[in-house]
């Protein structure tokens, strides 16, 4: 299988709705694993996915995530529409977060969202643009070893 | 290494899974109220022991590998929570001890304290 026969698969996430939260990652964990690809990087591709599911939830309207695996890699972008995010750089560092009370009550908005993304790829590329969204791009890599 | 019913038995628990099987090896114990930490921190494969009670805690176990759940302060899961962890095998314990007891219960029978 190469980039022209990969397995692709598109997921829509709408902002807001809680009680479906985790869905969509726990079917591309399930996928991944009929797929045949090994436990660290399933486990890896689904916690990502989890965080940034949880990220259209907690701050976008409406958002997406288009996977794509070939046996050597998976790839997941996820794009938004939303409020986007004012500095990039700042929410990348552990702990930055602009979660509600209520957020943080279901266990979330800790600030550890971007950061454990960046944690379990092995390539992750961020775009954001204020009173637009944002884009994502997660790589994660069969051979590779991350936690 | 204790299994899933040496823990029950020390945090006199209750299974509210009863059809699950409890002699299951833990080799690792992770305690957090907040998802975001057994997503970023916890190894796979642990009992995760907290006192959060949502599907969310379902979700982020089944995502995160999670062995069995117990919960502190003898809060039990509704129905919705509870019919998501038996249609996933996720094995669940309630038990009345604080998350600072059952922890120390816990980490005393681990020679590494588990974590």
């Amino acid at each position: 299988m190469n980039e022209e026969n990969a397995y692709q698969q598109e997921f829509q996430v709408k902002g807001g709705d809680f009680t479906r939260a985790g869905e969509v990652s726990c079917e591309i964990k399930n996928l991944l694993k009929e797929l045949g690809l090994s436990a660290p990087i399933v486990r890896r591709a689904a916690i990502a996915a989890y965080e940034a599911e949880m990220n259209i939830i907690m701050y976008a309207w409406q958002g997406r995530l288009d996977l794509s695996v070939t046996p050597d890699r998976v790839r997941i972008v996820v794009e938004d529409k939303g409020p986007g995010i004012q500095d990039v750089e700042l929410a990348l560092s552990e702990g930055y977060s602009t979660a509600t009370p209520e957020m943080r009550e279901l266990g979330f908005g800790a600030g550890m969202g971007l950061p454990n993304i960046k944690k379990n790829t092995d390539d992750f590329r961020i775009v954001s643009e204020v009173g637009r969204g944002t884009r994502l791009e997660m790589t994660f890599l069969g051979n590779g070893h991350k936690p | 290494m204790l299994t899933l019913r040496e823990i029950k038995n020390l945090l006199s628990g209750e299974l509210l899974t009863p059809e699950m099987n409890l002699e299951m090896e833990c080799p690792r114990v992770f305690a957090s109220d907040l998802m975001s930490d057994v997503l970023a921190f916890m190894d796979p494969g642990s009992i995760l022991v907290t006192g959060l009670v949502n599907t969310h805690v379902i979700r982020t176990a089944r995502l995160a590998d999670v062995t069995a759940i117990v919960f502190v302060q003898g809060k039990r899961p509704d129905a919705m929570v509870m019919n998501e962890a038996k249609l996933h095998n996720l094995p669940i314990i309630s038990t009345s001890c604080s998350m600072f007891e059952a922890c120390s219960r816990i980490s005393r029978s681990f020679p590494d304290g588990g974590r």
